[in-house]
């Protein structure tokens, strides 16, 4: 679909270059370096240093559970702080309905009607409440997408720990904060105290560098990693995330890039703050916050680069995310439908990129198209923003005229599957081109 | 009317854990953190000591745990697993263990939990051509899962390893872990989950007759006649043997008791 020649030539990918941590026999031994990861740690538990592999208590800076796993959270804490505890601090626990929303499934609904009572019973200062579902627009608190929403709405801080109850909170780590996924039981714990148990990952280093030809979008960048390293190549590990690449990306392409951590097997991705951090966070946040970096003499356990400028648009085929193959030699590939939204491809930007595909090629789409917006703002953009290029199109006048279905209610949809009502939820096998992972 | 999260009998949800956590009575307490000592004097991690785990002996075809009317803390330390295996491959994802649709069950509601057992392992493939858990049934026949690498990849659901704790799954022998997963089995307890020296998976087959010598660190098949060495279980252990993060947190000092 794309209209640009490419490069036909072997991707750069360096073989990794596994560093070794420094040795401790240098003569007048300096202090070694530590990673952002693990100086995000030393500071959340009240350390000077640390290392990979040592099991500390964090103090958590923001908690976040959806209506998901928000249910069984909430009967946890209750079991085990008891039915009249109360959470650790009301402003840093944030409870976004997202998942399985827009669905007359009876237990689905009971479960954000849940986490509304628990919300006010704690007075949490930040829940995203939905209570019309028939006209998501009624509902002025209503946010959609966990990971955008909480970006969005200024939760996402340089230096931080955030946790939540979603795999792909490591999305939040694109601000240059330590952001993973965990369980019930241990949101739980957090939910009382405030705390967590976690051991230090050790740090893989990615070195994307190159101007990002106009083919290419994090999420090619992040298939190329993945299908490099597996499904488990990441495990236990931090990926951090640097270069010149990576200076140019903005933060929904950099949000792009971390969420997939999970996918590589990720404990968390991360992207150093810098001016487009700050100016994204400009106005949405009034909490303090101090950036950290890595220092120069940082121990990674391999480090990989990248020459951006020789790679070319990408898929994962079925049956998995590391199942990478060029998009050019999947053309011929019969589809059944296509779907465009999630975390990982639902942002604004996501759908822009989408637009000037479509608006280039000219064609109507000739198998259905669902666009599913992340969050309420996103579905505003694509109903305001001009499209560059398009002589002041927006994206839902260019999709409407390639013959995609009209933007849905902004949620997680059909990308988790869900109840079997669920908004272009795939109910008999079929061959479906996501436009997330 | 919404229903809120309710908890009748907490004992009979928790005699179906792995690691018995032992039935507490709510605290009318706050919950303010005060912590008795500086995290950077944590206890170094000792290695397993299997007498100290609070586990029922596994019998072969483990009924339905949630029957058993015996209280947590009466129950004899336990050393050892026994009973069928049921292997399965590489990359066992958690929509597989536990298909997105039945996530609307909350794993806290007892009559839940038993729901989600019994959709333990729906998602697998039809290669799997013999079933986790036969049509109508609650619990599995095969109390022990042998798998291969990244087993519980994918989503943080913890609804996955309590899926197969629910079913009557004792322990996991896998090759690796995907990370989210093995902290989920090791925080509630609902399984036990194992590492292998090697593929395991390839020399199994469901149905063989195991068991697992924890104290040894050894996986018995008796059905082959083969050993297996089991690597030991590592920074886990503590928070295993104390019977979960919450019951670990308490021996620390971390949480009031």
């Amino acid at each position: 679909m794309a209209t640009s020649s490419f490069i036909s030539s072997q991707p750069s990918f360096h073989i990794p270059i596994p560093k070794q941590n420094k040795p401790s026999t240098k003569i007048m031994a300096v202090k070694t370096g530590m990673t952002m990861t693990e100086k995000i740690f030393a500071r959340a538990s009240e350390r000077t240093k640390l290392s990979p592999g040592e099991n500390v208590w964090v103090n958590v800076d923001v908690l976040m559970t959806h209506d998901v796993c928000g249910p069984g959270v909430i009967g946890v804490f209750k079991k085990e702080f008891g039915d009249d505890a109360k959470v650790w601090d009301r402003e840093k626990v944030v409870i976004i309905p997202d998942h399985y929303i827009f669905t007359s499934d009876e237990r689905a609904n009971r479960n954000v009607d849940i986490i509304r009572d628990f919300s006010n019973e704690q007075n949490i200062k930040y829940f995203y409440d939905i209570t019309d579902r028939s006209n998501f627009k009624a509902n002025p608190d209503y946010k959609g997408v966990c990971h955008i929403a909480l970006a969005q709405e200024g939760h996402c801080r340089p230096g931080e720990i955030l946790v939540g109850t979603d795999s792909h909170t490591c999305t939040a780590g694109a601000f240059g904060q330590f952001a993973t996924g965990i369980g019930n039981t241990d949101a739980g714990f957090v939910l009382g105290t405030g705390k967590l148990l976690l051991k230090v990952p050790p740090t893989l280093r990615f070195v994307l560098d190159g101007e990002m030809p106009d083919y290419l979008l994090a999420k090619d960048l992040i298939l190329q990693i993945i299908g490099e390293i597996s499904v488990s190549g990441a495990t236990y590990k931090a990926m951090e995330f640097v270069g010149t690449t990576i200076e140019s990306l903005s933060m929904e392409e950099r949000m792009t890039l971390c969420n997939m951590a999970i996918e590589a097997g990720g404990k968390n991705g991360i992207v150093p703050a810098d001016a487009t951090t700050f100016k994204y966070l400009e106005g949405k946040t009034s909490l303090s916050h101090e950036p950290v970096y890595s220092d120069a003499q940082a121990g990674y356990v391999a480090e990989y680069r990248i020459d951006v400028t020789k790679l070319e648009p990408l898929v994962a085929k079925p049956n998995s995310p590391d199942n990478r193959g060029l998009a050019r030699e999947c053309k011929d590939v019969k589809l059944d439908r296509v779907y465009i939204g999630s975390c990982t491809g639902g942002k604004t930007e996501d759908f822009l990129a989408a637009a000037r595909v479509l608006l280039a090629s000219g064609d109507k789409v000739k198998v259905p198209t669902y666009i599913v917006p992340a969050t309420q703002k996103v579905w505003m953009d694509l109903y305001t923003l001009p499209v560059p290029g398009s002589g002041g199109k927006t994206c839902s006048q260019i999709f409407e005229q390639a013959g995609c279905n009209s933007p849905n209610s902004p949620s997680c949809g059909a990308c988790m599957g869900g109840p079997l009502d669920t908004y272009a939820r795939m109910n008999e096998p079929q061959a479906s081109l996501l436009v997330n992972y | 009317m919404a229903a809120t999260a309710s908890l009748p009998n907490p004992t009979t949800f928790s005699s179906s854990s792995l690691t018995r956590r032992h039935h507490r009575q709510p605290s009318p307490s706050t919950t303010t953190f005060t912590p008795t000592k500086q995290p950077s004097s944590f206890k170094p991690l000792i290695s397993l000591s299997p007498t100290l785990i609070r586990h029922a002996s596994v019998i072969p075809y483990v009924t339905n745990p949630t029957s058993s009317s015996s209280s947590p803390s009466s129950s004899p330390p336990a050393t050892s697993f026994h009973g069928h295996c049921y292997v399965v491959r590489d990359n066992i994802d958690t929509d597989q263990i536990i298909p997105a649709e039945y996530l609307t069950l909350v794993p806290s509601k007892p009559d839940e939990y038993k729901k989600l057992g019994s959709y333990a392992l729906i998602g697998l493939p039809e290669s799997y051509t013999t079933r986790f858990i036969e049509p109508g049934q609650y619990s599995t026949k095969y109390p022990i899962i042998i798998a291969g690498d990244n087993f519980g990849c994918g989503s943080s659901r913890e609804h996955a390893p309590v899926a197969l704790g629910a079913a009557g799954v004792v322990a996991v022998v896998a090759e690796s872990y995907a990370r989210i997963f093995f902290r989920n089995s090791v925080a509630t307890g609902e399984i036990y989950p194992l590492e292998s020296e090697v593929r395991v998976c390839d020399e199994c087959r469901t149905g063989d007759v195991v068991t697992i010598e924890l104290g040894e660190s050894r996986l018995v098949n008796h059905t082959t006649g083969k050993e297996y060495k089991l690597k030991p279980i590592g920074d886990a252990g503590p928070v295993i043997e104390a019977g979960g993060i919450f019951a670990y947190a308490r021996k620390a000092g971390m949480i009031p008791a």
